[in-house]
């Protein structure tokens, strides 16, 4: 299968990502080389097997209190948090206008 | 300090307790030797002297006060910028983080100080740890110490390149297909991956998180190992990393070799592996036999679908965990009258190509319609690939593989063909979704003098055996050479 031009917009549509029209056009012949590469798994018979989300070990003390007790906890970093902000006021994250009036 | 002007830990500790030099004046001799050489190889990207002087102050007032000296103690370490550092600028090699200075440390960077290591700073990545090169840095490429006009190799090619160039001891990489073993073998430098849930993540800037690990680049195996052993274990912060006790990994480096069964898969020595490399590596399997070892010919049927499941895997998380770069909360903020064009421009502008590209890959390989086809379909064969391991390790201690297929590259010599740079880690990234251990060791140079990597892959959190390997290989051809 090919990726059109339509599904490259999608794409960067999903991801919040502009591109210009060279990168437009890049992007779709090198996404089309590198998903005829991954078509080789098609080869495979996967029935058998699971999908494998994250690695489990079986060794021992691999699988022990992974879960911690879910108490709130507090925390003084607030103010340090938002000095990386681009645009912040104490307490608040500042962003461009969400909805119209 | 050795012979070629290496310092290494235990020369290091010795020099220090002899107090033939103090750790204050080990560390400005770095900077010296940082300030000198990193304007050409590019390797580091910020340092972090108040810091690093500090760390080193207190360990000679521990030495004046005749208290012991933690196992690092004055030892300079470079931190590759992936990996977060309070107060110390925190970029990933790129834009969209310039003027990111994290609030906290990673656990490792956490557990090197508490060991006595002087941190000297952040060193050069590709973007987001994403390449084989160094050539998707936002900051420029490194250059490789010991190959003029070649790659370093990638991700964490600027940790390599500044512990071949002796302008840190040693260095903290990370590793999601390959980032820390393929830098090591480009730079002639051994380079360890620790089993997935060895070393905690915490503070290990996201890149696909069912992957990323850190490990150390050093000048030895000894090395590699003494700072493993201080970054291990459970940390409640990663709920990956695991309670599996950790053993004294330098106690085990000379254990005995006789009987050790060492897998050699066919797949790994098959077409596209370059002669040269071939060579190096069957005379290295040739001194493990020496050396007491048994070699034991097996298959891992599936070595061939591990690229295109790992280009399927990573770039599915990391669309998703790259997302949270919206010039928000940290980083680069691109201004627009919308929240959304704010989004897309931060973003598009932000990023790099390679960037780019993978979330591109990994959301369209996560949307409706294609989910099953390739996401699913990837983590089924990655099943496979990691039953594989479990088959091959029933046969066999360890495996033997070459690190790469082929020597590092030319600055700009796949540049153009990301799928050719993809190729690069064809032996590397199978390790890494299996989630075992694997140390590339140098095994000689090319005809032209490139550095040669050796891969030794053990079973999950058998990095003792691992290592005792690479430290018999390492001292073998050693002795040769002297």
């Amino acid at each position: 299968m090919t990726i059109s031009r339509e599904d490259v917009l999608r794409v960067a549509e999903l991801a919040h990502l502009e591109l210009t029209e060279e990168e437009l056009d890049t992007y779709r012949g090198q996404l089309n080389s590198i998903l005829s590469y991954i078509d080789k798994l098609r080869a495979l018979d996967t029935s058998s097997v699971e999908p494998m989300a994250q690695i489990l070990h079986d060794a021992p003390g691999a699988e022990s209190d992974s879960l911690r007790d879910d108490v709130v906890k507090p925390d003084a970093s607030g103010p340090e948090i938002l000095r990386q902000a681009p645009d912040a006021i104490p307490g608040w994250f500042r962003v461009p206008r969400v909805m119209e009036r | 300090m050795n012979a070629d002007g290496m310092w290494n830990i235990s020369s290091v500790r010795s020099t220090i307790l002899r107090k033939k030099i103090s750790a204050r004046e080990l560390a400005e001799d770095f900077y010296v030797r940082i300030k000198r050489e990193n304007p050409h190889l590019n390797a580091f990207l910020a340092l972090s002297p108040e810091r690093a002087f500090a760390q080193a102050d207190r360990m000679d007032s521990l030495l004046a006060r005749g208290e012991r000296l933690p196992p690092l103690a004055g030892v300079p370490i470079a931190i590759k910028d992936v990996i977060s550092t309070t107060g110390i600028p925190t970029t990933c090699g790129s834009k969209i983080l310039e003027n990111y200075v994290p609030p906290y440390d990673a656990t490792a960077v956490q557990r090197l100080e508490e060991a006595g290591a002087v941190i000297l700073g952040k060193t050069n990545c590709d973007e987001f740890a994403m390449g084989s090169s160094n050539e998707n840095s936002a900051y420029g490429p490194v250059r490789n110490p010991v190959a003029p006009g070649r790659v370093p190799g990638g991700s964490s090619g600027g940790s390599a390149a500044a512990v071949a160039a002796g302008l840190a001891v040693a260095a903290l990489g990370t590793e999601t297909g390959g980032s820390i073993r393929q830098p090591g073998a480009c730079c002639g430098i051994p380079a360890l991956m620790p089993s997935y849930g060895r070393v905690s993540r915490y503070g290990l800037i996201a890149f696909a998180s069912s992957l990323d690990r850190i490990g150390p680049l050093a000048t030895s195996v000894e090395d590699t190992a003494a700072i493993l052993g201080v970054m291990a274990g459970r940390d409640p912060l990663d709920s990956t990393s695991c309670s599996v006790p950790v053993p004294d990994y330098q106690s085990h480096l000379g254990a005995a070799m006789d009987g050790l069964r060492i897998g050699i898969p066919r797949e790994y020595f098959g077409e596209g592996l370059d002669p040269e490399v071939r060579r190096k590596v069957e005379e290295a399997i040739g001194v493990l036999e020496k050396l007491g070892c048994r070699r034991v010919e097996l298959s891992m049927p599936h070595t061939d679908y591990a690229i295109a499941v790992y280009y399927v895997v990573a770039t599915a998380e990391a669309s998703s965990n790259l997302a949270r770069y919206d010039g928000v909360r940290y980083g680069l903020r691109e201004p627009a009258s919308t929240l959304r064009d704010m989004y897309r421009r931060t973003r598009g502008r932000g990023f790099g190509a390679e960037v780019k590209r993978r979330i591109m890959l990994g959301t369209y390989a996560l949307s409706a319609g294609y989910y099953d086809a390739y996401y699913l379909r990837a983590q089924r064969v990655r099943g496979l690939i990691a039953r594989d391991f479990s088959e091959a390790f029933q046969q066999a201690d360890v495996l033997i593989t070459p690190t790469t297929p082929t020597p590092t590259f030319r600055l700009g010599e796949h540049t153009q063909d990301p799928l050719q740079m993809y190729l690069a880690d064809i032996f590397t990234v199978t390790a890494s979704l299996a989630g075992v251990p694997a140390i590339s060791v140098p095994c000689g140079r090319t005809a032209a003098g490139l550095p040669v990597g050796l891969q030794i892959i053990g079973p999950h959190f058998r990095e003792d055996r691992v290592l005792q390997v690479a430290r018999a290989y390492e001292r073998a051809t050693q002795d040769t050479a002297n």
